[in-house]
C-alpha cells in the first residue's frame, strides 16, 4: 500500500483500485477542534479536485478536495458520532471517505511523504 | 524610478503588544489580530471555553484601546458623542456605551467607567483594538479642545472570566474583589504602580478585567497563571464565549450599517437621553424607538451540526430575509449557534427559519439571547 499526498493537506492510501482519503496532522492540526465532518455519500462520482467533503472546525469550515477521480464507495461512519477522530488521529481512524479510482495516473502528481514534509517545512 | 515602491507595497508588520513573547513561550498559537500577534489558542479552543465556564480563564486584550477622557465638563462632553447618560455616572461606576456617526451608524462599542477624583473629571474608555484609531480621530473632532484626550498605550489589559475569578483576583490583589460587584471599577497600587480593575468582561462570567502598566503586564500574568484555577485562554475561546452570552462583535455583528435599534441595543440609549437627544446620531436614532426598524439582531438556535458562518443567508421558505453575523459552535450546548440580522417581523422567539450554507438548508429557530445564562456578580 502507498501514500500520497496533495499541497492541499489530504492524504490517500491505494490498495488496489480503491484510495483511503483523509486530511493530514498538519491539516488538523491549523484547523484545531473538529466539531462536524461532512462526508460524501457512497456512489457519488467525483473528479480530482473537487470538494467533496466539509470539515468545521470551531472557527471556520473548510474544504477537503479528492485527490483523485473515481467513484466513492464509502464514507467513515464513525465520524458522525466522533467528529474529534480527525484531531486525534488524522491520518488513520480519522479517515474521511474511499474512492474507487478510475484514472490511476493522477497518482503521479502527487507527492511520497518525505516531500510532504519538505513541503510543510515551507509553510 | 520610485524609492519609495517598496514601503508602498509592503504590507505592515504586525505589531507586538506587551505580552506576545509570553504567549508564544507558554505556547500561544499566534495570529494576526487587529494589526498585533495575538494568541488564538493555545490547548486547544474547546477545552479553554470549558475551562473558562468552569475556572477561570485569563484573556490578553491588550490590542484594545485605552483611552482617558478628563477635563471639567467631560461628562456633557462625552454625552454629544455617546447616547448614555454619562452625568449620572458616579465614580467606580462602569456603563457599556456606543459610538455613533451623524445617520446613526454604529461606530464602536465601548466601555465608559467613571474614573474621576476629587478635583478632576475623567473617564476612562475602552474601544476595541481594530477601530482604536478611528476613534480616537473621532473623539478629537468632536471634543472640544480644552477637553485632554490621552490614549493609554503604554498599558496592557487582561481579563480574568470565570467562577473561580474572584478567588483567584483576591489572591493577587488582596480585597479588590471583595470591593466590587458587576460594572464597578477601582483603582489602587500594586508594586509600584496604579492598577485599574473593572469586574465586567465579554464571557458572560463573573470576572475582571485589569489595567496595569506593560512593565508590569508579565508579572502579573506569570501571579494569575501561577494559580491553579487559572489557564491563558485564547482569542478563539474568547470569540465562542460571547457568542455563547449573546455579546455582539463589533465589525461583524455591529457596523456602521446598523443602529442601535436594529442592534438590539436601544438599552444603551439612556431614558434621559431618549427625551431630551443631542448626541451625535440621535436624530436618526431616537425616531427608530418609535417605529422600529425593518431588521433585527436576533439569536438562531440551529439544528444539526453544521454551522452558519457569517455572511451566510437567512431564509424564510424562499425569501431571503437576513443575514448571519457570527456563527459558530458553541461548546457549552454542543451545538451550532448564531447571531443574525433578520426582517423584524421574524424576530419573535421561535419563528422557525433557514440558512443557507453551502448549498444546503439548516433548520434554525429565533431564540432568546444570551444562548447560556450570564453569571454576572451583582
Amino acid at each position: 500500500m502507498s501514500r500520497y499526498f496533495t499541497k492541499d493537506h489530504e492524504w490517500i492510501d491505494v490498495d488496489g483500485d480503491t484510495g483511503t482519503v483523509g486530511i493530514t496532522d498538519y491539516a488538523q492540526h491549523q484547523l484545531g477542534d473538529i466539531t462536524f465532518v461532512e462526508l460524501p455519500e457512497a456512489g457519488k462520482g467525483v473528479k480530482k479536485g473537487d470538494a467533496v467533503s466539509v470539515v468545521d472546525s470551531v472557527k471556520a469550515a473548510s474544504d477537503v478536495y479528492t485527490p483523485v477521480t473515481g467513484e466513492v464507495s464509502e464514507s467513515n461512519a464513525a465520524l458522525e458520532d466522533q467528529p474529534e477522530l480527525v484531531n486525534t488521529d488524522a491520518e488513520a481512524e480519522g479517515w474521511l471517505f474511499k474512492v474507487k479510482l478510475t484514472e490511476t495516473g493522477e497518482l503521479d502528481a502527487l507527492m511520497d511523504r518525505e516531500a510532504y514534509d519538505n513541503y510543510v517545512g515551507t509553510l | 524610478m520610485n524609492d519609495n515602491s517598496d514601503e508602498d507595497i509592503e504590507p505592515q508588520a504586525p505589531l507586538m503588544l506587551p505580552l506576545s513573547e509570553w504567549h508564544r513561550q507558554r505556547g500561544g498559537r499566534m495570529v494576526e489580530f487587529a494589526g498585533y500577534m495575538m494568541p488564538v489558542q493555545y490547548e486547544g479552543i474547546i477545552a479553554e471555553h470549558l475551562w473558562t465556564r468552569e475556572h477561570a480563564g485569563l484573556f490578553d486584550v491588550s490590542h484594545m484601546g485605552q483611552l482617558i477622557v478628563s477635563g471639567d465638563g467631560a461628562a456633557q462632553a462625552l454625552e454629544a458623542v455617546l447616547p448614555g447618560d454619562i452625568s449620572a455616572l458616579k465614580p467606580g461606576r462602569v456603563r457599556y456605551s456606543l459610538l455613533l456617526n451623524e445617520e446613526g451608524g454604529i461606530i464602536d462599542d465601548l466601555m465608559v467607567t467613571n474614573v474621576s477624583s476629587d478635583d478632576e473629571a475623567s473617564y476612562y474608555l475602552v474601544v476595541n483594538g481594530a477601530t482604536k484609531w478611528d476613534d480616537i480621530g473621532h473623539l478629537r473632532e468632536h471634543l472640544p479642545d480644552e477637553f485632554t484626550l490621552n490614549h493609554l498605550e503604554d498599558r496592557a489589559l487582561l481579563a480574568l472570566q470565570g467562577p473561580a475569578a474572584h478567588s483567584a483576583l483576591d489572591r493577587v490583589f488582596p480585597g479588590v474583589a471583595d470591593q466590587l460587584v458587576f460594572m464597578r471599577g477601582t483603582g489602587f497600587e500594586w508594586e509600584g504602580v496604579m492598577v485599574g480593575v473593572g469586574r465586567s468582561g465579554y464571557t458572560g462570567e463573573d470576572g475582571f478585567e485589569i489595567g496595569v502598566p506593560a512593565s508590569h503586564a508579565e508579572r502579573l500574568a506569570d501571579a494569575l497563571v501561577a494559580l491553579p484555577e487559572v489557564k491563558p485562554v485564547g482569542l478563539g475561546a474568547r470569540d465562542s464565549l460571547r457568542l455563547e452570552a449573546g455579546l455582539p462583535l463589533y465589525g461583524h455583528d455591529l457596523t456602521e450599517q446598523n443602529d442601535p435599534v436594529s442592534a438590539d441595543l436601544a438599552f444603551a440609549i439612556s431614558k434621559r437621553r431618549r427625551a431630551e437627544g443631542g448626541f451625535l446620531g440621535a436624530d436618526a436614532v431616537l425616531p427608530l424607538l418609535e417605529k422600529g426598524t425593518p431588521r433585527k439582531r436576533v439569536g438562531l438556535l440551529l439544528d444539526g451540526k453544521m454551522a452558519a458562518r457569517e455572511g451566510a443567508p437567512v431564509l424564510s421558505g424562499q425569501d431571503n430575509v437576513g443575514t448571519v453575523t457570527s456563527g459558530g459552535y458553541s461548546p457549552s450546548l454542543e451545538r451550532p449557534i448564531a447571531m443574525a440580522y433578520v426582517d423584524s417581523a421574524l424576530a419573535e422567539e421561535g419563528t422557525a427559519l433557514c440558512v443557507e450554507m453551502r448549498g444546503r438548508e439548516l433548520s434554525a429557530t429565533v431564540t432568546p439571547m444570551p444562548f447560556v445564562p450570564h453569571r454576572y456578580h451583582r
